[in-house]
Parts: C-alpha cells; structure tokens; sequence
C-alpha cells in the first residue's frame, strides 16, 4: 500500500534542507518466505520527528535497520540527501542508531564510549565535544564511569550522546525507552523532544507503544504485517483512521457495523439497527454499501433512555449499562446493545457529567463531525491487542 | 535538568546496580569449605611444602644414607648452572607452542561462537573428542605422522622445504608440534566461552559508529575476548613448560625440556634435591610470568 508524503513541514526553510530527506521507494525485505516489509515508500522529511508505530513483528525495526545498514533490503532503494545507501555498509552511512538494549561497550569508560564514533572517523582533539555532548544529555561528571554502574536511563542517555555526537543527518531510535520503567519513560519523552528540537536532526523514532509515538512525533507512520497502514500527523490518525487497525491500534474505538442509505449535504447517513447515523464526507473512507461506524470512546455521551438530546446528534438508543470501571479522570462504561454487541463510552469525571450503574438503560449520543466510517471488509478488531490476548491468536 | 533530578529522586528503583544479597555470617560457609580446604592440605599444601624441603637437602645424601636437612640453598645454583638449556628449552618451546595454538585456536573459536550455526555442537563435540584417546597414543600418531617415511615428510620434500636427507621427527619442530595439538583444546574452550557471550548487538553499534569490520574486531572484540584469550594462553603454556612427554616420544636428548631432566633426576639417578629444586625454580618462574602477564592483560580477575 503506497501511502502519501506528509504536507509541508514547517521547518523546512531551504532548499538545501528540503533535500536531506530520507526516501524509501519500494523497499521489501524478506526472511526466506516471510516478507517482513513489503514494497514501503515513505518520505521522512529533515528535521522531522519521525515515529514508525505498529506492534511487535509488524516490519518497523527492520524497516530501520535497512536503514542503519544492519538489514539489506531484498529490492528497492533508501537515498538520503538524494544519495543512494542502500547498499552501502552501514559504517559508511550517515546515520547513527540508538539500540533498544543500548549496546553500550562494557570494556570501555562512558567517555570512551562517547567518543567511539569519533575516533573512528579520526577526529583528534575529542574531549571538548564529548563534554558538551554529555552535559547535553546531562551526564556531565560521568565520563571516568562504566557503563554498567549507570542506571537504565542514564545508560539510555549515554547511548543517545554516542549517536548525537557523530552529528548524523538521520538518527535512528529503536524502542529506546523499551526498557525504563513508566515515570522514567515519560521524562524521556519531554527529553528526547526537547533533544531533537535542540539539534534539528532528523529522528526517526521506531516504538509499540502509541501514546510514545503521538507524545513525541510530527509525522507518526503505523505499519502492520509489513506496510504503512496510513501516515500523518497523531491528531489526524487520531481523529480520522483510514483503517480499523488504525483504529483500534492508536487509542480505542468502537465500530459497528452499518449499511450507507444516502447523504445529507456534506454528510453520509448510515443505517444502524434502524438507527439514522451521520458521519462527514471527509471521514468516510467508503461511501457505498456496508461499512463500519466508528466512534471514539471518549467522544461518546451517555444519557437516561428516552431523555432529549441535542438536535442533529448521532444517537444510539436501548442500551444497558453492563460494566463501570472508575479510572479516577474519567469513568470507563460498557454498554451492552441491543443487538448484544458491547460498546465503550468514556465520561469525564468533571462533575457535571450524570453517573449510571450497571443495569440503567442509556442512549448514547454523539456529534456527527467526530464519526468516521471505514471499510466493513476489514476486520473489526484488527490491531485491538486487547482483543487479540483474550481470543489467544496472534497479536 | 529535569531527567536527572527525577532520576536522583526516584532513587535506586531505576537503576540496574544490583543490589547485593544480604549476607548471612554462619558457620555453614565453613562447613562446606571443609572438604575442599582438607584436599588443598593433604594435596597440594603438604606435598609443596615436602618438595621445598627435599629441594634443601644435603645434596650428598642418598636412599640407603638418608637425607639431612642442611638447608643448602647452593643446590639452586647448581639445578640453574647445569640445567640452564633445558630450562631455557621449555620456556621456548612453551612460549613457541602456545602462540601457535593461540593463531589455530583464535580463527577456530571464532568461527564455532559466530559463523558454526547448526553445526556449533558437532564442532565443540571434535574439539573435545581426542580426550577420548590416551594423552599417550596420540603422542605416539605423531610419531608415526611425523615419520621419516610418513606422508608429511614426503610432501614437504617434495615441496624442497626439507632436504632430501631432512627429517621432522627427533626435531625441535616435533616436540612443538605435539605440544601445541595436545593443549590445543585448552586454547579453544575459553577463547569459544568468551566469544560466544559477546553481544553481536556491540558489534552491530561498532558498525553503526564507523567502524569497518577490522576495526570492529580490534575495538570490540578482541578486547572482549581478553579473559579467554588469558585463560587460554594459561592453560596452554603452563603445563607446556612442565611437559615432558612430548619432548620424550616426539624428540631426542637433545630436545629434552626441564620436565625430562625432573623426571630423570627423580626416577634415574635418585637426586632429590637437585630434582626437588628443578621443580621449585619452574613452578616459581611460571607463577612469576603468569603474575606479569595477568597484570599486563589487565585481567587480575581471573586470578
């Protein structure tokens, strides 16, 4: 599946920089039978956050690993600032990776490890840009220290310091908070941010975890079994997934299925269980014939059976509160329907919001512009990794 | 400053420190070091001291006369004057022997760790295997390899790099040659156990870093593989300066190492302690090196 370049990037400011990106034309890799990426092009543009968002096995650190050097793609070509690497050996390209587990070298002093890439290149005098390197990732005093006397996240820091340093046009992170517990990881996150806007370095972002990618990137690409499933900025695949595994895999949604009877000005009204749904043209990735409605969790409202709700709301009525779980901001229903399939609504514990137990009949509602409809010959709980644990298949 | 000073705060969950198991002081740990502290003892603290003490022995005295101990440290001297060559012959040969090994056995250990896939056991199973055979009858096929009459003399020959009157066998080069393939597995177990812990993850950063292949080697590698390279070299060149097998079946009298003069001054002519003190002076010359060496190697932890 080819997919779109990202719209301008406000930080391209010159040509000589617009000409830095990185360019993958149909890249494919594969392990004897199993094609780990299959024909990929993507464009990251300099200086962007990149973040490749999918589950495990889905093609996103080989995809980066061709990148590196690490992995040579089967067909197709990767150019950076127009230059073809693909084949190049990965210590001739100009790209640096920070490794999940950090592969920092246990023989060597963390001032050492720093100035690895460096000496390698035969720069001399490496000792002023060492330190400014690890006062950079705030590990000013640490350069006498081992790599192992370090915490996971300082040795996290120092394995981004002996990239940094080598001023790459392309930073490759694989999973590079994988390993840090959860208060630790979101520090990062700011840090890293706050890092990448400091260099303007290209960063391209490889992670599972989708709150990682939206917190972090400008452009996030999510890649299941080995292509791009759809590409853009977080609040766009956020807000309007082309895919039910866009759907399900970034936040939650529900989805249930509905047959397109007609359109009403710029919306396309939807039939479901005798209910009238409205969802705007712009959203709509299928017009005609059966499609799935789709609806984000918190944007759903829950009201008392029969109460009035706001003119031209999408509403959903005859359900029964079967589940409330109180998370603190917010309370988490499932309602079951009456055609016994189970949704989920978000309420925003702010007070103003009614509360129901388990067994009140309720409506839901919502505002037509937050609907979205997808392709109903793709599967409903694609990429819901919830959905897939409890069925025991494959993730 | 924000990371830092979280991290500082969130104290030692995050770190990856381990934190050491809370010692329990008991006689137990006694207790179990007691058969293996009776065994030094017995083993190998008596007997050391034992031969220290034949080693200072009246040099004049015999089984049927008895020895007296005259603390006579001349008997020293004189193990050193009249056995300087064969001294000097195992440290050569032993030297020669575990350089040798250590080129095999390197290349070998390499390819078991990284590049032997489904093969690794297989290959691990023929380096242990000739422990299967007699230290003995192994020696004795290199005599019969090394033969005057035996294929590899004749191709070498043939080839003109031995004379036509030029022989192998009863030559420095057999004694070496059975010296480095009888310690040659000694070199490649702990080259291969060091090896095969390194994380290829650091050698794909090395890579990532701008490091060619050979450079890599040098950088990552190799200094990784600094404790087997220590432990091999150890347990090749130790027992090679004490062997005398080797020396006795593959070469002449003139080939003769330190462990051959032991073996005749004990077992031929009964002089104690010029055979005591030949021990002595060997064990405290490879005790010396070694102490050189490790500490050169930068790895005191082996010891």
């Amino acid at each position: 599946m080819a997919t779109r370049t990202t719209d301008e990037s406000p930080q391209t400011t010159s040509r000589e920089e617009a000409g830095a990106d990185l360019t993958l034309t149909s890249v494919t890799k594969r392990f004897g039978t199993f094609t780990a990426v299959d024909d990929l092009d993507l464009v990251v543009e300099q200086g962007r956050f990149f973040a490749l968002l999918g589950p495990s096995g889905c093609g996103k650190t080989t995809t980066l690993r061709m990148v590196a050097g690490l992995e040579e793609p089967t067909s197709g070509t990767i150019t950076i600032a127009g230059q073809d690497i693909s084949r190049l050996k990965p210590y001739k390209r100009p790209v640096n990776t920070v490794f999940q587990s950090y592969a920092l070298f246990p023989h060597l002093d963390i001032f050492e490890n720093v100035a690895f890439g460096l000496r390698r290149r035969g720069v001399k005098d490496v000792k002023k840009q060492v330190q400014d390197m690890l006062e950079l990732v705030e590990l000013g005093g640490f350069g006498k220290r081992r790599p192992p006397q370090l915490s996971g996240g300082q040795q996290q820091r120092v394995a981004l310091a002996r990239a940094l340093i080598n001023r790459p046009q392309v930073l490759l992170l694989d999973e590079p908070l994988g390993a840090l517990d959860l208060k630790l990881r979101r520090q990062m996150q700011i840090e890293l941010k706050r890092i990448q806007t400091e260099v303007g370095i290209t960063f391209v972002h490889v992670t599972h975890d989708q709150e990682e990618a939206m917190t972090m990137a400008d452009t996030i690409a999510v890649m299941n079994q080995g292509v791009i499933e759809q590409m853009g900025a977080p609040a766009e695949l956020y807000d309007s997934p082309a895919t039910t595994f866009v759907s399900n895999f970034l936040g939650q949604s529900n989805l249930v299925k509905a047959e397109v009877v007609g359109r009403d000005g710029d919306d396309v009204v939807v039939d479901v269980q005798g209910s009238r749904v409205a969802a705007p043209r712009s959203r709509a990735r299928r017009t005609d014939g059966t499609v799935w409605v789709g609806v984000r969790p918190e944007k759903v409202f829950l009201a008392h059976r029969g109460s009035e709700t706001s003119d031209g709301s999408n509403l959903l009525g005859g359900g029964t509160v079967s589940d409330v779980s109180f998370i603190g901001v917010s309370t988490q229903y499932l309602v079951r329907m009456p055609w016994d399939q189970e949704l989920t609504v978000f309420e925003q514990n702010s007070g103003a919001r009614e509360s129901f137990t388990v067994g009140d009949t309720v409506d839901l509602h919502w505002i037509p512009a937050h609907t979205f409809l997808l392709d109903a010959d793709q599967d409903a709980h694609a990429g819901d990794l919830s959905y897939a644990a409890l069925a025991g298949g494959p993730q | 400053m924000s990371v830092a000073a979280a991290e500082a705060a969130a104290g030692g969950t995050v770190g990856h420190e381990p934190v050491p198991p809370p010692r329990r002081r008991g006689g137990s740990g006694y207790l179990l070091l007691l058969p293996g502290m009776l065994w030094l003892v017995l083993f190998f603290l008596v007997p050391t001291i034992q031969l220290v003490a034949t080693s200072l022995y009246d040099p004049s005295g015999s089984l049927d006369t008895g020895y007296a101990m005259t603390w006579s440290f001349p008997n020293y001297w004189h193990a050193l004057t009249s056995f300087t060559a064969p001294f000097l012959r195992s440290l050569v040969y032993a030297t020669v022997s575990t350089g040798l090994a250590l080129l095999l056995a390197y290349p070998l250990a390499y390819a078991i760790a990284f590049k032997s896939g489904r093969w690794k056991n297989l290959m691990l199973v023929a380096v242990i295997a000739p422990f299967f055979t007699s230290f003995l009858v192994r020696t004795l096929a290199w005599k019969s390899i090394l033969s005057d009459n035996g294929f590899v003399v004749h191709v070498l020959q043939a080839l003109h790099i031995l004379g036509p009157d030029g022989r192998l066998l009863a030559t420095s080069v057999a004694v070496i040659t059975g010296l480095t393939y009888n310690f040659l597995p000694f070199m490649v177990l702990p080259l291969y156990a060091s090896l095969e812990k390194i994380d290829l993850r650091l050698i794909e950063a090395s890579k990532d870093l701008y490091a060619d292949g050979f450079t890599s080697f040098r950088k990552v590698t190799l200094p990784l593989s600094m404790p087997g390279l220590v432990a091999g070299t150890l347990l090749t060149f130790i027992p090679a300066a004490g062997d005398y097998i080797n020396a006795e079946l593959l070469g002449t009298p003139k080939q003769y190492m330190i462990g051959n003069v032991i073996d005749s001054l004990f077992l031929v002519q009964l002089d104690y302690p010029a055979a005591a003190a030949c021990s002595v002076i060997l064990m405290l010359a490879i005790v010396a090196m070694v102490l050189f060496y490790v500490r050169r190697a930068g790895t005191e932890e082996l010891l």
